[in-house]
């Protein structure tokens, strides 16, 4: 590491580094004639402590930009900085790394079915270092307080309801301290007003934790919580749409 | 300790992991009964070898088994006498011939084993002076009391002092004593009579043209010693010199690579495996795909490939331990039965139970490692 790179970021930190930084952002599916491109010049900022929803209909790219900031799929052109680390070109040990500082929630909970609710919370502390049975077990006990799970803790997904599936899902994104969480349509398996509480709870524990929040959806009733909102259309992004003007402030 | 996936994902699932079992463990018994049944056939087929008393044993080149000997000239046997460190020779004629069961009238082969009965030369119960006294008379045998039933009755007619008398052969005979030998796959029954009778029976076969020569060595005799000098004296080209040890070899060899019955109980085990290995990946594949969306989110959330291969192993080696202890017991349980039922010794060794269990492991290692590859489509950008 230069010495340019440990000052630049030091001075990041201390304007708020962004948390993600997308600079001309192509992205590319298939091979030969059927290549397609999804993603065309995509410029986003993400600061730290931010809640931001991304709006588009079905097969706009949205999610395509979700897994590519997640490090869950390679970036192909351009820059794509998720905490200071590039990851276009990069490598699957970096992306993993990335991806231990995301929490994920789902349009499914994808909650393991063979796990109780705090073993599932659990197995998100398990993949930091040094960290005790006893302290990991106290830790999702504590998560799943805070989503007001208490008395459901030693429950199978099985038995719980969709929006506490998706609640232990929240828990389990948020218990390891993500600097960001990504959400990809979070209510749509919800009915409205369990989709409303979720996504104010998400938003609430984010806050208090500071972690940045990027939610997919196009679920109009939930728009008021970001504080900015984005919009995707044919793989382009419009920035800087105030969220009033959506909801009509 | 950390959540241990794999086991919790095994167990949560009831009747999946009660089929696994149940198929993991008739695989287990199909490799057991084959390993069992060919163990079994190799043993019995060297009991009467083994229970001959000597050190030093003649053969024909041509006999390999004593389903297929060939007579040879006793002359090279009564040479050896004269070699320092034998102590006596001993003459066994063994031939097949038609056995009549005295109760219905039906006839079977039976082993006839004919030897001077001044000596005794077998370790076998019922071998004794008593009845070796008794087959010094003329048409006089004994009976093997572990033969198949269809030879008749005769060791519970004998016992209740009823005469038992048969014919062998075209020669009528007499039952006088019981012995114990069992059957092996040469033989379903064997009597035991004395040289003199033995010819009697088999009236082409002339005397001094043996099967087998036994010979006994003086307590303080170096067996190598006497076998070489043994070997370059009389082993021309009408007989081979063995040890007891080669002897039992040679009749094993010939069950185990002259016959196809080696084989097949190899390809019966071979099945056996194979159809666990099927089971267990049938098993390992459903759950792998059951399971895909929350694999592919514990990747997402940072778990490692690795680990996620890991959990499949994992679930592959806890099926085959926890389905190999029903398999074991359900044969040892068989064992017995065949054993009363086929009259071959069937007992459970440690090292056919090792060999099994190893056998297990590795049948759902290789179930596992077919099934992993379905965890490369557990990618997270593919899922959502």
């Amino acid at each position: 590491m230069t010495n340019d790179y440990l000052l630049c970021k030091k001075i990041m930190k201390k304007n708020g580094i962004p948390v993600v930084e997308i600079r001309n952002l192509n992205h590319f599916f298939g091979e030969g004639n059927l290549r397609k491109q999804i993603l065309f010049e995509i410029n986003l900022t993400l600061k730290s402590g931010e809640v931001v929803i991304m709006k588009g209909p079905s097969g706009s790219g949205k999610t395509t930009l979700l897994t590519l900031m997640g490090g869950l799929r390679a970036s192909q052109s351009g820059s794509m900085r998720v905490f200071g680390e590039e990851l276009v070109g990069a490598k699957q040990q970096q992306l993993i790394k990335v991806r231990r500082n995301i929490g994920y929630i789902f349009q499914a909970h994808n909650l393991l079915e063979c796990l109780t609710a705090r073993q599932n919370v659990q197995m998100s502390i398990e993949l930091q270092n040094g960290i005790s049975p006893t302290e990991a077990k106290a830790k999702s006990l504590q998560m799943l307080a805070a989503v007001g799970l208490e008395d459901r803790v030693n429950y199978y997904p099985q038995k719980l309801s969709g929006g506490q599936k998706q609640r232990v899902a929240i828990a389990r994104a948020l218990v390891s301290h993500p600097r960001m969480v990504l959400a990809d349509e979070p209510t749509a398996a919800l009915d409205s007003k369990s989709g409303r509480d979720v996504v104010e709870l998400m938003q609430k524990l984010a806050k208090e934790q500071g972690c940045t929040i990027l939610i997919v959806t196009h679920d109009n009733r939930i728009l008021d919580v970001a504080d900015r909102i984005v919009e995707l259309e044919d793989g382009r992004l419009r920035e800087g749409s105030l969220v009033d003007s959506f909801i009509g402030r | 300790m950390k959540t241990p996936l794999s086991w919790l994902q095994l167990t949560h699932e009831k009747v999946r992991l009660l089929v696994a079992i149940a198929g993991i463990c008739f695989a287990d018994f199909l490799m057991f009964m084959q390993l069992g049944f060919r163990d079994a056939l190799f043993d019995s087929a060297v009991i009467l070898n083994e229970a001959i008393d000597g050190e030093i044993f003649l053969l024909s080149p041509q006999s390999d088994a004593l389903i297929a000997m060939k007579s040879f000239s006793s002359r090279p046997l009564y040479a050896a006498l004269g070699v320092e460190g034998v102590k006596s020779v001993t003459p066994i004629y063994l031939d097949f011939a038609i056995w009549k069961n005295p109760v219905n009238r039906k006839t079977r082969s039976i082993l006839v084993l004919g030897f001077n009965p001044s000596k005794n030369i077998f370790n076998l119960p019922g071998i004794n002076e008593e009845n070796l006294a008794k087959i010094k008379l003329q048409d006089v045998v004994i009976f093997d009391e572990l033969s198949r039933p269809e030879f008749g009755p005769i060791p519970e007619l004998f016992q209740a002092g009823k005469t038992v008398k048969t014919e062998v052969g075209d020669r009528a005979v007499e039952v006088q004593g019981l012995f114990s030998l069992g059957t092996s796959f040469a033989a379903d029954s064997n009597i035991f009579t004395s040289d003199l009778n033995f010819l009697r029976i088999f009236p082409q076969r002339e005397k001094g043209i043996i099967d087998i020569g036994v010979i006994k060595l003086a307590p303080d005799a170096d067996l190598e010693a006497v076998l070489n000098t043994l070997r370059e004296k009389i082993a021309a080209g009408d007989v081979i010199v063995l040890s007891k040890e080669e002897y039992i070899e040679r009749e094993k060899k010939y069950w185990q690579n002259g016959t196809a019955i080696g084989f097949i109980f190899a390809l019966g085990t071979g099945m056996g495996f194979v159809v666990g290995t099927v089971i267990v990946y049938q098993i390992l594949y459903t759950d792998v795909a059951d399971h895909l969306p929350e694999y592919a989110t514990l990747k997402a959330m940072g778990y490692t490939n690795n680990y996620l291969l890991g959990v499949v192993f994992q679930e592959a080696i806890i099926l085959a331990l926890i389905g190999f202890i029903p398999g074991f017991a359900l044969s040892v349980f068989f064992y017995l039965n065949a054993a009363s039922a086929t009259g071959l010794p069937m007992i459970m060794t440690v090292s056919r139970a090792g060999t099994v269990l190893i056998l297990t492991v590795g049948m759902c290692a290789i179930s596992g490692s077919v099934a992993v590859g379905k965890l490369r489509a557990a990618d997270p950008a593919d899922i959502f």
